[in-house]
């Protein structure tokens, strides 16, 4: 197992729903989605993000696309014109997801590849 | 015989517009560098209704995306040249002004006989009373609450239409399609179902329209705009804006023109998808329900995602309505602190404001007073190292919010002092005082189909 940053085998995309925000996390590969689909749970989610999210953590999957996404039901200080936030459309939070620390088995990296640069 | 791609009929349907704000480049280019039948440019989200809104309130001839009307100045002789049909949710909330600013710019060009549409049905805020006599409850879709707590509070009130109603506009011969609340997705599915003749009941291909629609709405977000592995995209400074090329199988390739930058794959593609998600197995629109768990997609050339197999299910009864109502003020305003100490010192700051308000009996509640310390971690709160670094200098932004306007008034005095009268380093007040401006709150809520009527008027510019 290796300490890695959730980045290095998934990318992220998240935006506003309502008073909340999505997370959709993309996995880098059919390891790392299979891995993921394991241990990101809702549990870790809402506590990684919980200075940042008030409310429920629901999340739901698409294995077509590799998408693990996440629900933050509480996370925009009101969402839309309410909020007094610099993020109030939720459009870090996706990044924030990805600085999230994992112990990643060995055979699941390598069968990952790295970010693209 | 399976037909040949060249045998098959194809219709390339482009976004041009993300959200109200985005560059004109993007359609500009759109309908300059390549070929294309249909230009979609998809202008509000929930916070622009609310604007929306707010501008109309003050003049009634506002109250639209004058973006469009800035476009398509610039850009009609174009597209009359290459026979480019537009459709366009820039009516916002006022839709009639935004057709009235459109055929001035016609006349301006001396285009006589240019046929726009208008969609109308959306605005249910003159219909609320006899809706909720009829039964209509519109009780709060994600809160719960009963609408009796807003009703005489609310300014707006938009039904988020489909797509037929932008269909049967382009049966009509319309070259520009303009309308207010709709579906993001229905711009693109509308043509679709004009071009290809789908009907209410073919699901599987109201939903693979449903799906192209939803990866083109954010406009250039799908062709490697706010990607996660940004330094690999080439040329985001001439970013193309996507292009569907729909087949009448429902089958669709997402692609942009040759030479533009950005990278439409596989990758760029799904992020996209991944956007505003909800369920991904019921994405619900007013035409289907889309399974975005149905489809494969497939790298098929340079810039060229195909996307096959999507299904549909039958639609609920109901529309979601977007109702804006007036719920209070807000203030925020900020100052830029030099280090060393630099978010010790903002701390400080913010700490002085709320201190020195108290002093002249003002207290803000935890749920009506924000602080955010910009450059020691606001958008990574409690995650990211930056929190615990000394940076060179922060951003204090600071906010207030309450039902009372006077109040909200009383925060921006007691900021800008903070320069003479608090620690040193404290700059960048240019902005004044921060006043109160109007929180427009949002509330969702369903409509029964059958209460709502949708028609389509259409207007010929004047000449010939």
């Amino acid at each position: 197992m290796t300490t890695v940053s959730l980045s290095r085998i998934a990318s992220a995309r998240s935006g506003d729903k309502g008073r909340g925000s999505n997370v959709g996390i993309l996995a880098r590969s059919d390891a790392a989605y299979a891995f993921l689909k394991e241990t990101l749970t809702e549990e870790r989610v809402r506590e990684h993000m919980s200075a940042i999210n008030v409310g429920a953590v629901t999340r739901y999957t698409a294995d077509n696309m590799r998408v693990l996404n996440f629900l933050l039901a509480d996370s925009l200080g009101g969402g839309g014109s309410e909020s007094l936030l610099t993020d109030a459309q939720g459009k870090t939070h996706g990044l924030a997801v990805l600085r999230m620390e994992l112990e990643v088995p060995e055979s699941v990296l390598q069968a990952t590849p790295e970010p693209r640069r | 015989m399976v037909p040949t791609n060249d045998e098959r009929r194809k219709v390339l349907i482009a976004n041009g517009q993300g959200f109200w704000g985005d560059s004109i480049l993007g359609p500009v280019r759109l309908v300059e560098e390549g070929p294309l039948d249909y230009l979609t440019l998809d202008y509000l989200a929930e916070v622009t209704m609310s604007i929306m809104q707010k501008l109309r309130s003050r003049d009634p001839s506002k109250g639209y995306a004058t973006d469009f009307v800035t476009l398509i100045d610039r850009i009609l002789p174009t597209l009359m040249e290459r026979d480019v049909r537009v459709v366009a949710n820039a009516g916002g909330v006022n839709p009639h002004a935004c057709k009235d600013a459109l055929l001035e710019v016609v006349a301006h060009h001396g285009l006589g006989g240019v046929r726009i549409a208008v969609v109308e049905g959306d605005d249910i805020l003159g219909q609320l009373d006899e809706l909720t006599d009829a039964g209509e409850a519109f009780v709060n879709m994600d809160t719960g609450r009963p609408f009796s707590e807003v009703r005489d509070r609310v300014t707006s009130a938009n039904v988020y239409l489909g797509a037929f109603p932008i269909a049967e506009a382009l049966d009509q011969g319309a070259r520009i399609v303009i309308t207010g609340r709709g579906t993001d997705p229905g711009l693109v599915l509308g043509p679709m179902i004009h071009e290809f003749g789908w009907s209410t009941g073919d699901f599987d291909l109201l939903a693979a329209g449903t799906v192209a629609g939803h990866i083109v709405e954010c406009g250039a977000q799908c062709t490697g705009g706010n990607y996660t592995d940004w330094r690999s995209i080439d040329d985001l400074a001439r970013i193309g804006y996507p292009i569907i090329d729909a087949g009448a199988d429902g089958d669709f390739a997402v692609t942009k023109h040759e030479g533009t930058g950005g990278r439409v794959d596989v990758d760029t593609v799904t992020h996209q998808l991944a956007y505003e998600m909800g369920d991904p197995a019921n994405y619900v629109t007013p035409d289907v329900i889309a399974a975005f768990t149905s489809f494969s997609l497939e790298q098929e050339g340079a810039d060229r995602v195909k996307v096959s197999g999507v299904t549909g299910a039958p639609p609920t009864p109901t529309y979601k309505v977007s109702m804006a109502y007036s719920d209070g003020w807000k203030a925020t305003g900020q100052l830029t602190i030099a280090g060393p100490d630099a978010g010790e010192k903002a701390r400080l700051c913010a700490e002085i404001v709320w201190d020195r308000l108290r002093l002249d009996g003002v207290e803000f509640g935890p749920d009506e007073r924000m602080v955010e310390i910009v450059g020691a971690n606001t958008c990574h709160a409690g995650i990211a190292a930056a929190e615990r670094a000394d940076p060179s200098e922060v951003v204090l932004r600071m906010g207030v919010k309450g039902p009372d306007r006077a109040k909200v008034n009383r925060f921006g005095p007691e900021l800008v002092p903070l320069v003479t009268s608090g620690p040193p380093g404290v700059t960048g007040f240019a902005g004044g005082r921060p006043k109160a401006t109007e929180i427009i709150g949002f509330w969702p809520a369903l409509v029964n189909k059958d209460r709502i009527e949708t028609r389509v008027e259409i207007f010929d510019a004047p000449g010939t």
